[in-house]
């Protein structure tokens, strides 16, 4: 109401179900195996009538991921206006097909146009273009547009094909002038095709090609920003036909690097695709040079691809599959089966690792949750695609059916063993009953399955709706079956909108379950600000599924419900007061005016100090003892909701007993910690030489490279006097001529999961947490000690500091450490430069999750800065002026900074 | 200078009438009163065919869009929900379709610039209104060969060019393609409107475009989504995306919240008066059509409202004087980048 709706000019397609192209959704594969020219069984069907037979090839097609189908009947032996009616029709009577848009697919423009007359859906044309002039381009665009379809462009003028890059981007500029201007598209409803050749085929000429469409395709994208790029991939590797194991490679490979130049969509085999990172190196790297043109004088990329083929293909097809990895341990084949969608041995492979496991639920947490995060991170990384990960899903999901029975087994097991000790049961009073649903716009459902998985394993009774749920039918079934919580998951950011809808409707309806929020994309910040005021009945952020236990729980728990619900409202209007005293604060600088505004350092009355030396240095296995003197008790507490200050909440008339004996517990553990040696810490510190090269940018030199580090600035109006501060200013201007330093630093507590897993298996939660709060404060304990070495010793920027635990826990020492992702540095992103200088995953033991956390979790990282006039703050919200300043400088996808910055922007 | 459609839309949330069906019952016609003189031989039963009384009995028609302007509607529909050469063969009537919808149009007419005259502040519109026909193009009348389709898209674009053309030769102020529940069939009314205009070199006429929810699964009877529908239609360019007719305000509410949310151009919803009683009659009382869609405005949801089946002058009335009080939706922002 109050505020203006904002649309985005996607490219938008409908069958039954909407489909609209967003920057996040990677690339949408058009099922191509409904083709009569590409697919000999296809073909065979159509000719012989068996129209039915030809719809479970595009069934196949929608179920093997396809987000699009196209449909061809180009072909001499059939009456091709025809044939595409009859097929479409039918195709409308199937609504499992029929969900997804269509693609209608033929060089005969009568064909298309019979093809239009039959879908309700908007539809994707294939193609038209100007080999027979402007005039009948202009006529069928008109057509097309009549009919409401997005239209593909051939590059094809009166002169031919076009090969070149140049002569690909020319063709469809001009193509988009004329469609634009002329005929009334949007240019988001134009989709072009630069043309895929064949590579590979031994002639000089043909080696650029695919260099060619990928390079075009970058400077079509850049011209013309809201249209999309397709092309059918499987003519790349047509001179490898009969080799099918290499065509996917190839395929593969191309498609990683044109969907990085901005390919949208592309005609494939949806159910064939290969990851790129399971691709035999030595055939990768003989693709790269191939499809990249590298290494290629006299066709020696081409020639070396070709024997290789040869030695692959002579193998025999069945060879052809490398089994090597069945020698590996269970954990490594279940992750290989996930990531490559195999099913092959998953029920053998699960049955093992269950009895390997002490719980069948410990094989779900472990192993294929394992495998299900790579298969995450590769997605995330565009190294797989949509089909793919439904395959393994479904590989997921096979394998939790194998262990579901076990785990009802040992449900049940828990209740006889009630029964007979004649406990209270929870179970067997009927179980609670937990709703849980994908919102609607949303197809993600593994986090959700996974929840489930988990909350069903403790007894609750799960209703699971499934994914894209509109909010009536999560209401009207959450109702129906009268649940005790609802739950709803969502990865991708419109779904944040979605949950809030539910919340208000609830309010509306006059609900009183209390409702869980959950999934990658959703925040404790966005639920308070956001979800929480919409209803009143309480609206609990879930971070991941080993929470939802604890929430649930507590929820379900008359006792506990009332003070759960208390202290989660109460935390929640905190957040969201804070978050509208930082959004009353409106007046922004101009972002050149908060530059010129930075912090006052004096360079001509100040020399750098030199670290002791440059590059990284490595601790690994640090004396845990040494480390406990640093640790801050404080923050220990607060996990255990027990505020106040440390250590006067010892002897606190409320909680001070109880405080007190959990001090005691946690003292005795820590030492049997230490004593034990059960955990281990491993840092990495490192000092390299820093200059500011523009108001925020900070130029690292490293002993090989020279990375530059982005900065935010405080854009808020200040007070007179009061600088706009970035960490930038904290380095010494390359103007003033000064040698400065920077340093960065990561610690991380490894060693926590086989005692994590003893306390669970004793059922001795107390023991289990108290654990891993210790690990957590060892990590900020080490991340503490280490600063101080390294103001002291490593870097020595001061001689005498002689603080007490105190005062370091009052930051009252000279020089910061800020992390990326954190106010003074809010990207998270940065985080890869960091870990990139202190040496990556091999040396900090630390792995960057794909939204940049850090794993193990009990992980500090952060830049050292020892200039005197430095200290943390934060950088507040910025403007649309700074945001193009540092998306420039980021070198990175607008729309990429703008999702790791929307906290921060106004 | 006269006030255009769209100035009125920026202005205030717009009032469409009611139903013209219910409206035409009270009146307990006979089969002579349809026939009228011109008729009084005809071979066919007619009774029942609303369209005819255009030119049957003009009287009654311009008195029922009177008693809707004089309730409030900005906007009154014709009577031409089956005025095609397709939907009329019912009657053996197929030749009179252009002259049904001609009358039709003259009959809004002249009651919507009676009114204007009346108040030029309040210019009332003549909406060309172009049902969904009785045969349809997504779905095949035959259950063993759902392959089978009972008309063609040509016959469909060519009977709605037909209603067109009347629908503009009568002076219609735009066309209102409504209660479409096979969105191909719309598609061919888009694609015979924009084919008439460019082809005859008449100034295109506003369109507005009204679909159909058929039931609780949210989906058109023809299977398509809210947005999928409205994706499907956007080509159109529609002055106003909306829903009416099947649902109730009450099981419409969570459509046109949707609907508001992504439509880049105006909304528009007329529910029928609630959901028929097991005599297949309309309950629901004016004041509590009006209650339920008076939310809706304050939500910011609507620009254009009215009434479907079962809805009377007093319905409309109700529903005009509760959304006075509220403004109407504003046009989202379209984006220009990514």
């Amino acid at each position: 109401m109050s505020e203006n709706i904002h649309i985005k000019p996607y490219l938008r397609l409908s069958g039954l179900e909407p489909l609209v192209v967003r920057p996040e959704t990677n690339f949408v594969n058009v099922g191509e195996r409904t083709n009569v020219t590409g697919s000999k069984k296809f073909a065979r069907l159509i000719k012989d009538g068996k129209y039915e037979e030809a719809l479970s090839v595009a069934r196949q097609q929608v179920e093997s991921g396809a987000q699009v189908i196209d449909i061809n009947m180009d072909d001499a032996m059939l009456e091709g206006v025809e044939a595409m009616t009859t097929f479409l029709n039918l195709v409308q009577a199937e609504p499992d097909i029929a969900k997804i848009p269509i693609m209608i697919d033929s060089s005969k423009f009568a064909i298309i146009e019979a093809g239009l007359k039959c879908v309700q859906g908007k539809c994707i044309v294939n193609s038209i273009s100007m080999k027979e002039g402007e005039a009948k381009f202009i006529e069928q665009a008109f057509i097309c547009k009549s009919y409401g379809a997005s239209v593909i462009v051939m590059a094809f003028d009166e002169v031919g094909q076009a090969d070149t890059k140049q002569r690909k981007i020319e063709i469809c500029h001009r193509a988009y002038k004329i469609l634009t201007e002329q005929v009334g598209y949007d240019p988001q409803d134009i989709i072009f095709d630069p043309n895929i050749f064949a590579i590979a085929t031994g002639i000089e000429e043909h080696n650029n090609y695919a260099v060619d469409f990928i390079e075009a395709t970058k400077e079509i994208k850049r011209l013309m920003p809201l249209t999309k790029v397709s092309g059918g991939v499987s003519n790349v590797s047509f001179s490898f036909r009969g080799n099918d194991h290499v065509r996917e490679a190839i395929h593969s490979v191309f498609l990683f690097y044109a969907i990085k130049a901005g390919m949208d969509m592309g005609i494939v085999n949806a159910g064939q695709l290969v990851v790129y990172d399971e691709i035999d190196p030595t055939l990768r790297d003989l693709c790269e040079d191939v499809i990249l043109n590298r290494n290629n004088d006299n066709n020696e990329a081409t020639e070396k691809l070709i024997i290789h083929a040869e030695t692959v293909k002579a193998k025999g097809k069945v060879e052809v599959k490398d089994e090597k990895w069945r020698n590996e341990p269970v954990e490594k084949r279940l992750a290989h089966s996930l990531v490559n969608g195999i099913t092959d041995y998953i029920d053998a492979d699960t049955e093992e690792a269950r009895q390997k496991y002490p719980k069948p639920l410990d094989v779900i947490e472990g192993p294929l949750m394992d495998g299900m995060n790579i298969v995450g991170d590769l997605f995330g990384a565009g190294k797989m695609f949509l089909p793919q990960v439904v395959k393994s899903a479904r590989v997921m999901k096979k394998a939790v059916a194998v262990l579901t029975p076990f785990i009802e087994q040992e449900k049940e097991d828990r209740k006889q063993a009630h029964l007979a000790a004649g406990t209270t049961n929870e179970e067997a009073a009927g179980a609670a009953k937990i709703l849980l649903a994908t919102v609607k716009g949303d197809v993600h459902d593994i986090g959700k399955n996974i929840v489930g998985v988990v909350l069903g394993c403790n007894g609750y009774d799960i209703i699971d709706l499934g994914v894209m749920v509109a909010t009536d039918k999560i209401l009207d079934a959450a109702i129906k079956n009268d649940v005790d919580i609802i739950g709803l998951s969502g990865l991708i950011t419109p779904s944040l909108d979605e949950m809030v809808h539910v919340a208000h409707e609830m309010k509306r309806r006059g609900m009183t379950q209390p409702l869980l929020i959950g999934g990658a994309t959703t925040s404790r910040m966005h639920t308070a600000v956001k979800i929480a005021q919409e209803y009143d009945n309480g609206v609990i952020h879930v971070l991941d599924a080993s929470r939802s236990v604890t929430v649930a729980g507590s929820l379900l728990n008359k006792e506990t419900k009332p003070e759960f619900l208390n202290g989660i409202k109460t935390e929640y209007h905190k957040l969201k007061e804070d978050f509208a005293s930082r959004k009353t604060v409106k007046n922004y600088l101009p972002f050149a005016e908060a530059q010129q505004n930075g912090a006052a350092v004096d360079w001509d009355n100040f020399t750098p100090v030199a670290p002791a030396f440059t590059g990284t240095k490595v601790f690994n296995n640090y004396d845990l003892a040494e480390i406990a003197e640093y640790i801050d008790w404080q923050p220990f507490f607060i996990a255990w909701e027990m505020h106040g200050k440390f250590p006067a909440l010892l002897t606190d008339t409320v909680i001070g007993v109880e405080a007190t004996k959990l001090y005691n517990d946690a003292k005795k553990l820590l030492q049997q910690i230490i004593a034990e040696k059960w955990l281990t810490a491993r840092g990495v510190i490192g000092f390299w030489p820093a200059t500011k090269t523009s108001p925020d940018t900070v130029e690292v030199k490293d002993e090989a490279t020279t990375l530059k580090l982005e900065f935010l600035r405080q854009q808020i109006k200040k007070a007179a006097g009061q600088p706009n501060l970035s960490l930038s200013d904290f380095i010494a201007p390359e103007a003033t001529g000064l040698k400065d330093f920077i340093g960065a630093f990561s610690v991380t507590i490894e060693g926590i999961e086989p005692h994590i897993k003893k306390f669970e298996e004793a059922h001795d939660d107390y023991n289990k947490i108290i654990l891993q709060a210790l690990a957590d404060r060892f990590a900020e304990a080490f991340a503490e000690l280490l600063h101080k070495k390294t103001r002291i010793e490593y870097w020595g920027y001061v001689s005498d500091e002689h603080l007490t635990n105190e005062q370091l826990i009052g930051e009252a020492y000279q020089g910061i450490r800020p992390a990326p992702g954190y106010p003074a540095c809010p990207d998270h992103t940065e985080k890869y430069k960091l870990f990139t200088l202190l040496g990556g995953e091999a040396t900090t033991g630390i792995h960057l999750t794909e939204s940049l956390a850090m794993y193990p979790a009990a992980s500090v990282c952060g830049w050292y800065f020892a200039n005197p006039a430095s200290k943390y703050f934060g950088v507040g919200k910025i403007n649309d002026d700074q945001l193009k300043d540092y998306t420039e400088r980021k070198a990175m996808p607008p729309d990429e900074v703008k999702r790791w910055l929307r906290p921060i922007l106004e | 200078m006269k006030k255009t459609l769209k100035d009125c839309l920026k202005e205030r949330i717009l009032i469409i009438d009611g139903a013209m069906g219910t409206m035409i019952q009270r009146h307990k016609l006979k089969e002579a009163d349809y026939r009228g003189e011109r008729f009084k031989d005809w071979h066919t039963d007619v009774q029942g065919n609303n369209d005819l009384l255009s030119i049957t009995q003009p009287g009654i028609i311009i008195g029922i869009h009177k008693e809707y302007l004089e309730a409030g509607a900005d906007i009154i529909e014709t009577n031409t929900f089956s005025s095609t050469v397709i939907a009329q063969a019912d009657y053996d009537m197929q030749s009179l379709a252009y002259e049904l919808n001609v009358a039709s149009a003259q009959c809004a007419r002249t009651a919507a610039d009676e009114y204007t005259a009346k108040n030029p502040d309040k210019p009332r519109f003549v909406a060309g209104a172009i049902g969904p026909l009785n045969k349809t193009l997504s779905l095949s009348p035959d259950v063993n060969n759902p392959g089978f389709r009972a008309v063609t898209f040509d016959e469909v674009a060519a009977a709605y060019t037909e209603q067109i053309k009347g629908l503009v030769d009568g002076g219609v102020d735009m066309l209102l393609i409504e209660t479409i529940f096979d969105t191909l069939n719309a598609k061919a009314a888009v694609y015979a409107a924009k084919n008439y205009f460019r082809t005859n070199g008449i100034a295109e006429l506003p369109i507005m475009i009204s679909g159909t929810i058929t039931d609780a699964s949210g989906r058109t009877l023809s299977g398509q989504t809210l947005e999928a529908f409205y994706i499907s239609l956007q080509h159109a360019n529609p002055i106003s995306i909306g829903l009416n007719c099947a649902l109730g305000a009450q099981e419409m509410r969570p459509h046109i919240e949707e609907l508001s949310s992504i439509a880049s151009c105006y909304t528009s919803a007329y529910p029928n008066a609630g959901l028929p009683n097991a005599f297949g009659e309309y309950d629901e009382q004016p004041h509590e059509t009006a209650h339920i869609i008076e939310e809706w405005a304050a939500n910011g949801w609507l620009n254009i409202v009215g009434g479907c089946c079962g809805t009377t002058p007093d319905h409309i009335k109700h529903i005009a004087d509760e959304v006075a009080k509220y403004k109407p939706r504003e046009l989202p922002v379209l984006e220009e980048a990514l």
